[in-house]
């Protein structure tokens, strides 16, 4: 287990220096001068080659990028051009509402998802199992944009019972800010409920067409007792990876619901980074989302291994 | 075999007149696109108190969805649409939710194919055999005490070592044992085996069957014993009920239907057997055409189309169940001419040639000191350990081991599927070969081909019978054109494969037919020798003997030489010219067939000769083997074979391994006891030395 856990952070570290190369030169390779940008058309020349002196940007890329490296590793994200502000505690503050957000959708999808799968396996070819799985599959194919619109004009400006935007009162409670979340993390729900409910529906079926759930009703087992003991564990198990692996969606697919709901998570961040040719912060917002897929990723493997006494025990007989 | 039932348990009041389970007139249909479709017609038999009955037929025929109509786990667009089914003398069809459940819990288990799939993979052991005890009502850790009491019982010697693992880290035959466990805690009165040894090898399914019939005589439980094996049925049980497409074409005591068949079905089956007295390499008996369609056949005999004794009256009138009365027992046959059965005409394709054909001045393949080590979870494990073996043109070389004993190994070093470690040296002519195939010549690709085990992953299901082979063809042969047409021609003849079949995709052929077409490609570019891994261990008996013959009959004609692995030593018999015994990735044993099959043999031959049930012999006193194959990744010091060898001689057994001696010219055997030892102790009659006699 630890080797395992050695050799995939290993390659997680591997990936991470590979995409922290991708996304410093394709930087370089976008048009516009960040000195330029920052200062505006109208500054001086010698005012611009300045600034790219104290910026760094005048020196050879291969230079930049090892400086940057370097900063990185001693944990200094550097500073953003646009706000003039070091970079990590923005981007922190971005990551933790980006969290909260879809927690809050995780929290709503994933015992829905489940349910919602396991019932359209137990009716399996009956109506129910229909409904409930063309239900998922339009879900999932509805853009998180089209479905956030008509929420906002349901909830929020015809049946005015929920607020159109995500950000909170300065100093609200707990309670508020969940309130607050529920619209913008529905969006992302119905899009996930499609994924886990196929996958906990198709582990349930098998399951249940295994000779193991037959040895277990044929023992006399309740189908109840049979269901929860003998087949959830085992059906559930991809569904386990599945959700593991949205969180990256999660986090990485924020930006059109945050900018829709005017929400100060870590995909709006970006994006405005982006816009105004803010390198350092799109570099670091970048890495920090693929730092963030590959801890899911692993969790979710490392998760499955867990559950599963075949891969838990390789090797011990 | 056993004939006398075991008494009723006593303290046993109501309902002991009762039989443990009757079917009367039962039909089984199942909804398949909006059609029923009777998969099980008219089907009647009775198992009495303490009785051991033997459902046989080939697959298809209706076995299993017999067995899960008794316990009512048919799927969902099955049902029972005539007849009664009572199990104690009640009614299980018309049994409510509840009552069903109590039934399962108490009356009635039931054990199958696979122990490993049968078992969940993520509960330990020894929750899974304690539940059935929870069900019962017992707290939780008396149903665990009881639950180690159970796995003594079925003799597992470390019953809290077996409770603590999971399913996957058990090896099959003990994963049985688990499971026959937990279908007798309950302390059924009627246990449903279907197929129970089926999965395992020989030695183990002896081992198995032996402790079913030793806990049959202890918890006076009945059996329903499904087996498409006459042998294996003939070993178990009392009464047999033979099922062809459906019905129960003959019923009685097992002595009487095997010994004294009555219907022609019955006596094809049996004709299809490779016997030991069978002669080498007369041709077996084949029963001509194939099983019916479900529903096919709506009036008459079900089996007229393929009967040889067939008449106007067998295609009209269906027949009734003939009872038959004589010495040897009451017993049913559903045959107009039942006392004409035996008159069957014999049907065999392949003329009789006995002419041995195998030509031992120089070997066409030549392998020497092969050694195979497979890495795995960073130990080094001996696939292969200093194998030599010749085969000669024209030769069958028949290779015969319990599975892990490297078998196939040697065959995917043969292909150059697998490089095998360096030193070794094989040859083809007397031309090194290539580790592996990909740089070996076109020719000697050609020169080397294999048939596998289950044709269903060897042909491509998207290509039809006429591409597949086309392509073989092509490739192998540098057949082109018409060129290739008449050689495709030739080839599905050669193979019996009618042309009408050529269109067809793999998925609508039966097992039997694309075994042929799987034969067809790797005789498409003439091979020198082909490598028949285990080709009709898939397949049912009478389809197994057309292939056996066609492989026989294509030997003839091509001169080919066969490496033939096959865990039935009955077939290896009945095939092979020479014999060659593997343990651990060792040769124990190499010789000519008869002289390595009537001995004086290596022990662990003897072993697995003793394993397997015939319909030939009754009470031979079985070898037993303890425990299980050694993993190849630790094999013990010594003889390997040492550790379970019941002719142990003593010390030198554990510390020295023995060379190859000479038994005879061209027969070796590596063991420490002298020949003559060994002759004396195998023809006392197996009675194995004190040593081994318990377990």
């Amino acid at each position: 287990m630890a080797g395992f856990v050695l050799k995939r952070l290993g390659l997680g570290l591997i990936t991470l220096w590979l995409l922290s190369l991708l996304v410093f030169f394709a930087g370089q390779v976008l048009p516009g001068d960040p000195a330029r940008a920052i200062l505006g058309p109208l500054a001086a020349p010698s005012a611009v080659a300045a600034l790219a002196r104290q910026l760094g940007t005048n020196q050879p890329v291969i230079d930049q990028y090892g400086t940057w490296v370097g900063h990185l590793l001693t944990g200094n994200l550097g500073t953003s051009y646009q706000y003039q502000a070091p970079i990590a505690p923005l981007l922190g503050k971005a990551l933790g509402n980006s969290l909260e957000l879809a927690l809050v959708a995780f929290v709503m999808v994933v015992p829905i998802g489940i349910l919602g799968g396991v019932i359209a396996a137990l009716n399996v070819g009956r109506r129910v199992d229909r409904v409930i799985s063309v239900f998922g599959l339009s879900a999932t194919v509805i853009p998180e944009v089209v479905s956030g619109i008509v929420l906002i004009l349901v909830f929020g400006l015809w049946l005015n019972v929920l607020p159109i935007q995500a950000a909170w009162p300065p100093g609200a409670g707990l309670g508020t800010q969940i309130y607050h979340l529920i619209m913008p993390a529905i969006p992302l729900a119905l899009i996930l409920f499609g994924y886990i409910q196929q996958m906990a529906r198709a582990g349930t079926v098998e399951a249940l067409a295994s000779d193991y759930a037959r040895t277990a009703t044929l023992k006399g087992l309740p189908r109840g007792v049979m269901i929860r003991r003998h087949i959830l564990r085992n059906s559930l198990l991809p569904t386990i990876t599945v959700i593991a692996t949205q969180t990256g969606y999660l986090i990485g697919g924020l930006v059109l619901v945050e900018t829709l709901f005017h929400y100060q998570g870590i995909g709006t961040l970006i994006y405005n980074a982006a816009t105004s040719k803010d390198f350092p912060m799109l570099e670091a917002g970048v890495l920090v989302i693929g730092a963030a897929y590959m801890v899911a990723t692993l969790a979710a493997d490392m998760l499955y291994t867990l559950l599963n006494p075949r891969l838990r025990l390789r090797g011990v007989e | 075999m056993s004939t006398t039932a075991s008494p009723p348990a006593p303290g046993e009041t109501q309902a002991t007149a009762a039989d443990a389970l009757t079917l009367s007139g039962v039909d089984i249909s199942y909804r398949v696109r909006r059609a029923d479709q009777r998969i099980v017609r008219d089907v009647s038999f009775r198992v009495a108190r303490g009785e051991s009955f033997g459902l046989v037929g080939e697959s298809g025929c209706g076995k299993s969805t017999i067995a899960l109509a008794v316990v009512r786990y048919l799927a969902r667009n099955g049902r029972v649409s005539a007849g009664r089914i009572e199990i104690d003398g009640r009614d299980v069809l018309s049994l409510d939710r509840a009552d069903l459940r109590r039934l399962r819990a108490r009356t009635v288990s039931m054990v199958y194919q696979e122990p490993g799939r049968a078992l969940n993979p993520s509960i330990l052991v020894g929750r899974q055999v304690a539940e059935v005890y929870e069900i019962a009502g017992a707290p939780r850790s008396e149903a665990l005490d009881r639950a180690r009491e159970i796995l003594a019982r079925v003799r597992i010697s470390d019953p809290d070592g077996v409770m603590r693992r999971y399913p996957h880290q058990l090896s099959g035959g003990m994963l049985q044992r688990v499971v026959i466990a937990m279908a007798l805690a309950a302390e059924p009165s009627l246990l449903i085996l279907d197929e129970p040894t089926t999965a395992l090898d020989a030695t183990v399914e002896a081992d198995v069957l032996d402790l079913i019939l030793g806990l049959r005589a202890e918890f006076g439980t009945s059996l329903l014993f499904i087996s498409h094996n006459l042998a294996v049925i003939a070993k178990m049980c009392d009464r047999v009920g033979v099922l062809y497409a459906g019905e129960l074409v003959e019923e009685g005591p097992a002595s009487a239907v095997f010994g004294d068949p009555r219907h022609p079905y019955t006596v094809g089956l049996l004709r299809s057997i490779p016997r030991r007295d069978g002669g080498a390499r007369a041709p077996l008996q084949t029963i001509p055409g194939s099983l019916p369609t479900p529903g096919s056949v709506a009036a008459g005999c079900v089996f007229a189309a393929r009967c040889g004794l067939a008449q106007e009256r067998c295609r009209a009138e269906t027949p009734a169940v003939h009872r038959i009365e004589d010495g040897c027992g009451e017993r049913g046959s559903r045959c107009h001419f039942s006392e004409q059965a035996q008159s069957l005409p014999i049907h065999s394709i392949v003329a009789p040639d006995s002419a041995r054909i195998a030509d031992r001045a120089e070997p066409l393949i030549r392998a020497r000191s092969v050694s195979k080590t497979f890495q795995a979870s960073g130990q080094r494990v001996r696939g292969l350990h200093q194998v030599d073996l010749e085969i000669a043109a024209g030769e069958t070389v028949g290779l015969v081991g319990e599975s892990g004993s490297g078998k196939t190994t040697l065959a995917r070093v043969l292909m150059g599927l697998t490089a095998p470690d360096p030193g070794a040296e094989v040859t083809l002519d007397g031309r090194p070969l290539a580790p592996l195939a990909g740089a070996r010549t076109a020719a000697d690709q050609k020169a080397l081909q294999i048939v596998f085990q289950n044709p269903d992953s060897a042909l491509n299901r998207r290509h039809s019978v006429r591409r597949l082979i086309s392509r073989s063809l092509a490739k192998l042969g540098g057949y082109r054109g018409e060129a290739l047409q008449a050689r495709l021609q030739a080839l599905a003849e050669s193979v019996r494969l009618p042309e009408r079949y050529l269109p067809m995709r793999p998925s609508q052929l039966s097992g039997g037919l694309k075994q042929r077409v799987a034969i067809a490609r790797a005789f498409a570019g003439d091979p020198q020798i082909v490598v028949c891994d285990e080709p009709t261990s898939a397949l049912d008996v009478s389809v197994q003997a057309a292939i056996l013959n066609l492989l026989t009959d294509l030997q003839h004609r091509e001169r080919v030489a066969y490496l033939f692995i096959s865990h039935d030593l009955g077939v290896v018999r009945y095939l092979a010219d020479r014999i060659v015994v593997l343990y651990l990735g060792r040769v124990m044993e190499i010789g000519p067939a008869q002289s390595v099959l009537d001995g004086p043999h290596h022990p662990y031959t003897e072993a697995l000769l003793s394993a397997v049930p015939t319909l030939d012999d009754s009470d031979r006193e079985r070898i037993r083997l303890e425990g299980e194959i050694p993993s190849a990744a630790d094999p013990p010091a010594g003889c390997p074979f040492h550790t379970r060898c019941p002719r142990r001689i003593g010390e030198i057994c554990d510390t020295t391994e023995p060379e190859m001696r000479v038994q005879a010219p061209g027969h070796e055997i590596r063991c420490h006891i002298p020949v003559d030892d060994l002759r004396r102790l195998q023809s006392a009659g197996g009675g194995a030395p004190s040593a081994s006699a318990g377990r």
